[in-house]
């Protein structure tokens, strides 16, 4: 809590940019280069304070790149380049004086594979905090957070064995109290279920649900079930003639399920091409 | 399966049948081929085996015609090596000294160098950079030892004895330091192999919740190719152990107990070379010491060889 006073001082608001209280996030014609590689082209989109943003779409349409661009993860890749932007509560992440690092203290990740450091299981947890250097009780912090993502009751009493010992569904709940240690207000969650079976797959659409009361998440994935159980919004990308991924609608998931102002997305939901 | 079956394919597989055929009539010969080529990587695997077996053969026949002369707690424990001056005596501690402080000074310099080094090249340097330092390293590791040797006695140890006057030419520091730099390329090419093994995944794990990219190498990168930094650490002080050439030009050959790096000393290695160019006779007493400190010096190369093997076994992480 601390900390998000610290930063909002030092993320400048943009000049001239409104930003209603209802969202969080925004791109605002965002295009993605690897080199003179187009990946995603003029997007723009608004991601709603504590719902789930699904982004759907066929395989190389970008989905992952525009995640990464919401936490600027694309900065570690070699000759990428962004233009537009993407706005914050009201600053532009892009903007030169904004801090990456600072900005993924803000927005979270979880990844396509479990990715638990080969540490022990409160090691995890405690990694951001000890990094962005929290000062409170790291014991309660690492509870509130196992808690948070429902693993608490199973590991409570080995916090001290290594986190490799897990299940693979296990390693990624603890990925996901890992992430929520530091409180991002984003989670951004990159196909989370995709190496997982079904019963943990199912357990971590339960957490999506109760963690949107308090978080924002955005979530891609190639499972439609999936993206119509958890999500409250959809977003449908496609590539287009130029290989670069392109918006073409976002709506409320139900419409899109059941009435996509689009050709496209109908085809695509319906399973006519992946 | 008997050699003369046959598996007949079904009519209308021409093409297997031809093949079939064909492979009948390379059976027997691939049968032979195949014997050959076995016994001929065997027979190469076992030259270095058994040069090995009869490298430790030799030695200790040889050490034991000393040692029914010295006892081997006297060997051990003495502190006086005087073989060849009266009255004799065969304490080997100062040589065993002499090798350890070298190695120490090597190894202050190799390990903090030789670490940020490979962190730099796996975390830091851009592909191209990379492209062009690790063969410079390679490199460093091809020159021969005893071009280190002059280098340390013609030019680090006058540099040294401008810092530190009373410094004697032959000294323990300049090839202690020299040997460090030496064997820094093992030490870097071998953690880098290390950290450069450590999933991409880990790290963006790291970056994700605000992680700087020094704080990436120290806490996820460098603990978690731990075990190949620590093998690379007890294989580098091992060769450091062993290292002969430079230690005989550069450290001095006055066998001294001590730990004071500005003093002349003589490593285990430097004390077999001067044995061995001098007129002992051989198969005399004196002579056979070489056989005694070798046996040693084997001794403490294999353990630190052994325990790098068995650090990497047993801390190797799965990611």
């Amino acid at each position: 809590m601390v900390q998000s006073q610290q930063e909002s001082e030092t993320l400048e608001p943009v000049a001239g940019q409104s930003q209603s209280d209802e969202n969080v996030l925004a791109a605002r014609n965002l295009s993605v280069w690897y080199g003179n590689f187009r990946a995603v082209r003029d997007i723009n989109l608004d991601v709603k304070r504590n719902s789930v943003l699904a982004l759907i779409g066929p395989s190389g349409c970008g989905k992952s790149t525009l995640l990464r661009c919401f936490n600027r993860m694309n900065d570690l890749v070699l000759n990428s380049r962004v233009e537009g932007q993407i706005i914050y509560n009201g600053t532009d992440l892009y903007a030169p004086s904004t801090d990456s690092t600072e900005v993924r203290a803000r927005v979270g990740m979880v990844f396509q594979k479990p990715n638990p450091f080969p540490k022990t299981i409160f090691e995890n947890v405690a990694f951001g905090l000890r990094v962005n250097g929290f000062k409170g009780n790291l014991q309660e912090a690492v509870e509130r957070s196992l808690r948070q993502s429902a693993l608490w009751e199973e590991v409570k009493d080995r916090l001290n064995s290594s986190a490799l010992e897990l299940s693979g569904g296990q390693q990624q709940r603890l990925c996901i109290a890992r992430a929520l240690a530091v409180e991002p207000e984003v989670i951004l969650m990159d196909e989370p279920c995709s190496a997982l079976d079904p019963v943990a797959t199912l357990a971590i659409e339960d957490l999506i649900r109760q963690l949107v009361a308090k978080y924002t998440i955005i979530i891609v994935t190639h499972n439609m079930q999936q993206a119509a159980r958890v999500s409250h919004e959809t977003a449908f990308l496609m590539v287009g003639e130029d290989r670069a991924g392109y918006l073409v609608e976002m709506d409320a998931t139900d419409k899109i399920f059941t009435n996509p102002s689009h050709e496209q997305t109908e085809a695509y939901i319906t399973g006519r091409f992946s | 399966m008997a050699s003369g079956d046959i598996l007949h394919p079904s009519s209308g597989f021409e093409t297997a049948e031809i093949l079939a055929t064909e492979r009948r009539k390379r059976r027997r010969r691939t049968k032979i081929q195949g014997k050959l080529v076995k016994w001929f990587f065997i027979s190469c695997a076992l030259v270095s085996v058994l040069t090995t077996i009869g490298i430790v053969v030799s030695l200790i026949v040889q050490a034991w015609d000393f040692f029914i002369e010295v006892s081997v707690w006297e060997f051990i424990t003495g502190t006086r090596w005087t073989p060849l001056l009266k009255p004799q005596s065969f304490g080997v501690l100062p040589l065993v000294v002499g090798t350890l402080l070298v190695s120490s000074l090597a190894a202050a310099v190799a390990l903090p160098v030789g670490l940020a080094t490979a962190v730099y090249m796996a975390e830091y340097a851009p592909e191209k950079l990379r492209r062009i330092i690790k063969p410079v390293l390679e490199v460093l590791a091809g020159i021969p030892t005893v071009v280190y040797g002059y280098f340390a006695l013609t030019f680090v140890t006058p540099l040294l004895q401008g810092v530190i006057p009373n410094l004697i030419v032959f000294n323990a520091l300049s090839a202690g330091l020299v040997m460090g730099i030496m064997i820094i390329p093992m030490i870097s090419s071998l953690s880098e192999d290390a950290m450069i093994a450590v999933p991409r995944s880990l790290r963006e794990a790291a970056y994700a919740l605000g992680a700087t990219k020094f704080e990436v190498a120290r806490k996820v990168v460098v603990p978690a190719a731990l075990s190949g930094i620590v093998a690379a650490f007890i294989l580098g002080i091992s060769r450091a152990i062993g290292e002969t050439m430079l230690v005989t030009i550069a450290a001095g050959s006055t066998p001294r107990m001590t730990f004071n790096p500005i003093e002349g000393i003589q490593a285990m290695t430097a004390f077999i070379v001067q044995l061995s160019l001098g007129e002992t006779p051989h198969g005399s007493l004196e002579y056979n010491t070489i056989f005694a400190v070798g046996i040693l010096l084997f001794a403490m190369t294999l353990l630190m060889n052994l325990l790098g093997f068995w650090v990497v076994r047993r801390w190797r992480m799965k990611y």
